[in-house]
This record gives structure tokens, C-alpha cells and sequence, in this order.
């Protein structure tokens, strides 16, 4: 028979409130998480091994610089001919570490959906208009205050395979690197108040509410420009250690 | 500060952040000493992963651990990719699997440590996974971690020599053989 959204949405309560009972803090989503189906059999069923090493290679990163990026690169609504569909809105934040440390000069990586909700990859072939003006790549170097910026269009939203009637909500993809590789953070942003949240086993997959908010970005109407775009903004904290020697030799 | 949660890398980043090149972190010029890693990433079923994306972090030959810019160097003309320069080690790589899960990686062997650092992402994972990818060698025998673990555990953290300086690294997820995954608190 097939997944209802009903199904889906009750597996997701039970998740909700087994957590809650184990009075856990938890920041990120089990990777064992049932309502999204793709999980089953893409997590490690062996606890993590942990890793104590102070002369561990992780606590050392990758570093990019102005040759890895273009000036074009943080404006998805001028990598074509003409002007992108949709509402043009513009992103930004500080990407910070664990100690409220900015993360300077590495490198943001955002990929999305266009205006209609359709990816502009060929397996995403769900009955949406593709934009002939919109792929919906950027990219960009934090700043020394740890700052991105990019100007975008508001993604939409759209249907997935899960289960029946299931529906992503509108979210930009994010990609991150600190001073460390153990700091590395794939993630997604999502829009105040979009009505799907709930229905979402991704987003839901975030357990813990305070640390699914801190998935939303924030509406500041003094980032909006004037007849030109609305202004989100959205701060990124990284997980996990950085090496100190990092740090001193900056 | 509380950290921004981890999501997953979904199924359409293939147009966004694979790069040119991605996989070829040994500069052109060093054929003698490059070494390549190759193998699968495997789900609980045994089925391969179409669509996962592995970064790899590792020492420079010289033990130094400071990486270096242009791993995306870019075209300034077209804004498209201009590929790696040539000459300069960065330490790091970004790969895609193929449609049979496979992937494949050329680089310069790593300085002070046997192993390249490894960073898993994939449709249906949630948050990224750690692994590494131990060259097999007497090093091994001294490596905090190989010794920490039992032997069947240990077995899926080394690569197995196929060739003169070629590699086999497959991941497996979840289940049978599931490769050893890292943290570091």
C-alpha cells in the first residue's frame, strides 16, 4: 500500500516524542531516521569511533582564495543572458565556530531550486518550468567578519518521492567549511513560516525544535533594498574542533 | 555557541559541487610519485551508490598540513572551471560517484600520516560521515586508531593494493562489512 503523508506524519510524532522522553540535547539528525525512507539502509548501524588525537589531519582543513571563486559567483540572478523568474531576495550571515570565532576567507557554496520548485538537474524531471535565466549556483568567500552574501530568487517549493503528496519546503542547500575538516557542514536553509514544515521528514529529522529554528532563516525587512530584493538573514555556527595551532599561526 | 544543524546533501548538488578535476589532486608534473584510490560506495543491500559525493583532506609528500588555494580554480573569461594549475598540491578533492557508485581519486602519497581523511556525503544521509583511507604499509602497525580497533573493523579502514601505487577503497554505509565511520568530539 502506499505511504501516506498521514503514515509519514505519525512515524514523525513518534520520533518527536521519544525524544522528548529521553531528555536528550541533540543539535544534529540521527542518521537513522525512519521517516525519511532514503536513510534505511545510508546509516551506520556500528557507533562512531571516536577519535581523540591531538596530531589528528582533521583538525587541519582545505583553504580556498580569490582564485577558486568569480565576483559573479555570489549572484545567481546575473550568471545568464537575461533576468531569472521570481522573487529576488538576498542571503546573508556570519559563519561562526563553536566559540563565536568568524570563519574568514573559506569558502560558501549554495545550490537551490528555481522560482518554480524544479532543480536544474537532469533527474529532476517533475512537471515545473526549468528558468532559461536561473541554474541556481553560488558561491563566495566569507569575509574577515565571517560574512556571506549572495543574491538569489526565492526558491520554490516541490514534490518528492518519499510517500505519497510529499513536499519539500522551499530551502536553499548549504556548504561549508571551517579551519578544520571535522568542521565540514552540508545543510539547508528553509524560509520563516512556510506552512510544510511540519509535513517534512527532513527537516523534522531535526529532533530537537531549537536546533531545527536554527535552520530558518530570519525575515529583515532592513536588508531588503529598496524596489530591488527582500532581505533574509541566516548565521551558520560550525560543530567540532579546530586545531589551536590553526588559530596562532593566523 | 549551539551549532546550525547538519541536513542532507540531497540528490541534485551534481550540478553545484562537483569541479573540474575535482579528483585530480596530484599536479601533473609528479606521475612518478602519484598514487591512485579507487573503489565503490555500497548501501546496506549491497547495491552501489549513485549518488554520494567523498572529499578527501590529506597531508602535502612534506608533512605540511596548510593546504593551499585554487582546488576550484576558476576561469575568469567563461566563469567556468580552468582546472588545477599544475603545480600546486591544495590536499584537497572532491568526487562524485558514478551511476555504479564508483569514484576514483589520483593524489600525491600523504606526509607524516598513512592515511587520507575522508568526508561522506549522500542522498538519504543526514550528516556527513568521516571515514579514512589507510595505505597499507608498516606505518599502519603503529597508527593509534588501526590498533584501537578489532581486526574486522580495522580490515575496512585500509585499502588494498590492486596494482604498483593503485588502491581499493570501497565505503559500505550500513550493514555487512559497514566501514568504520569517525568522530571527533
Amino acid at each position: 500500500m502506499a505511504l501516506t503523508q498521514q503514515d509519514i506524519s505519525r512515524e514523525i510524532a513518534e520520533r518527536s516524542r521519544a525524544f522528548a522522553e529521553a531528555g536528550q540535547t541533540r543539535h544534529h539528525p540521527a542518521r537513522d531516521y525512519a521517516p525519511y525512507r532514503s536513510s534505511l539502509l545510508r546509516h551506520p548501524k556500528h557507533p562512531l569511533v571516536t577519535v581523540r588525537d591531538p596530531e589528528a589531519v582533521e583538525l587541519s582543513g582545505p583553504v580556498f582564495g580569490v582564485t577558486d571563486v568569480t565576483d559573479l559567483d555570489a549572484d545567481l540572478t546575473r550568471q545568464h543572458a537575461g533576468e531569472p523568474l521570481g522573487e529576488r531576495i538576498t542571503v546573508t550571515g556570519r559563519v561562526l565556530d563553536r566559540e563565536g570565532r568568524p570563519i574568514r576567507g573559506q569558502l560558501a557554496e549554495i545550490w537551490q531550486a528555481n522560482a518554480s520548485g524544479r532543480y536544474a538537474h537532469q533527474r529532476d524531471q517533475h512537471p515545473a518550468p526549468l528558468d532559461p535565466n536561473f541554474t541556481g549556483v553560488g558561491r563566495c568567500l566569507t569575509d574577515d567578519e565571517g560574512r556571506y552574501r549572495f543574491t538569489t530568487i526565492k526558491p520554490g517549493a516541490y514534490p518528492w518521492r518519499n510517500h505519497t503528496n510529499a513536499w519539500r519546503p522551499a530551502h536553499i542547500h548549504f556548504s561549508l567549511f571551517g579551519d578544520a575538516f571535522t568542521q565540514r557542514l552540508i545543510t539547508q536553509m528553509y524560509f520563516p513560516g512556510d506552512p510544510l514544515f511540519a509535513y517534512d521528514p527532513i527537516l523534522q529529522s531535526v529532533t530537537d525544535a531549537a536546533a531545527r529554528d536554527r535552520l530558518v532563516a530570519a525575515y529583515e525587512h532592513d536588508l531588503s533594498v529598496p524596489e530591488w530584493s527582500l532581505g533574509y538573514r541566516w548565521d551558520i555556527v560550525l560543530d567540532g574542533p579546530a586545531a589551536t595551532w590553526l588559530e596562532e599561526g593566523r | 555557541m549551539l551549532p546550525t544543524p547538519s541536513q542532507t546533501v540531497g540528490p541534485f548538488y551534481g550540478y553545484a559541487l562537483p569541479f573540474l578535476q575535482g579528483g585530480d589532486m596530484a599536479p601533473a608534473g609528479h606521475d612518478d610519485s602519484a598514487i591512485t584510490v579507487y573503489g565503490h560506495v555500497f548501501d546496506g543491500a549491497g547495491d552501489p551508490v549513485p549518488d554520494a559525493l567523498l572529499e578527501f583532506w590529506q597531508p602535502a609528500p612534506d608533512g605540511s598540513r596548510t593546504g593551499a588555494p585554487g582546488s576550484l580554480r576558476r576561469d575568469q573569461t567563461t566563469g567556468g572551471y580552468a582546472g588545477r594549475d599544475g603545480l600546486t598540491f591544495t590536499g584537497f578533492g572532491r568526487v562524485a560517484t558514478d551511476a555504479d557508485g564508483r569514484y576514483a581519486v589520483r593524489t600525491l602519497p600523504p606526509g607524516g600520516v598513512p592515511y587520507l581523511s575522508v568526508c561522506v556525503f549522500a542522498r538519504g544521509l543526514l550528516h556527513h560521515l568521516f571515514t579514512r583511507v589507510y595505505l597499507p604499509g608498516p606505518d599502519c602497525d603503529a597508527d593509534p586508531l588501526l590498533t584501537a580497533l578489532e581486526p574486522e573493523r580495522r580490515s575496512t579502514l585500509i585499502a588494498e593494493a590492486t596494482a604498483e601505487r593503485v588502491y581499493r577503497f570501497d565505503v559500505r554505509l550500513h550493514g555487512d562489512k559497514e566501514t568504520v565511520f569517525l568522530d571527533f568530539p
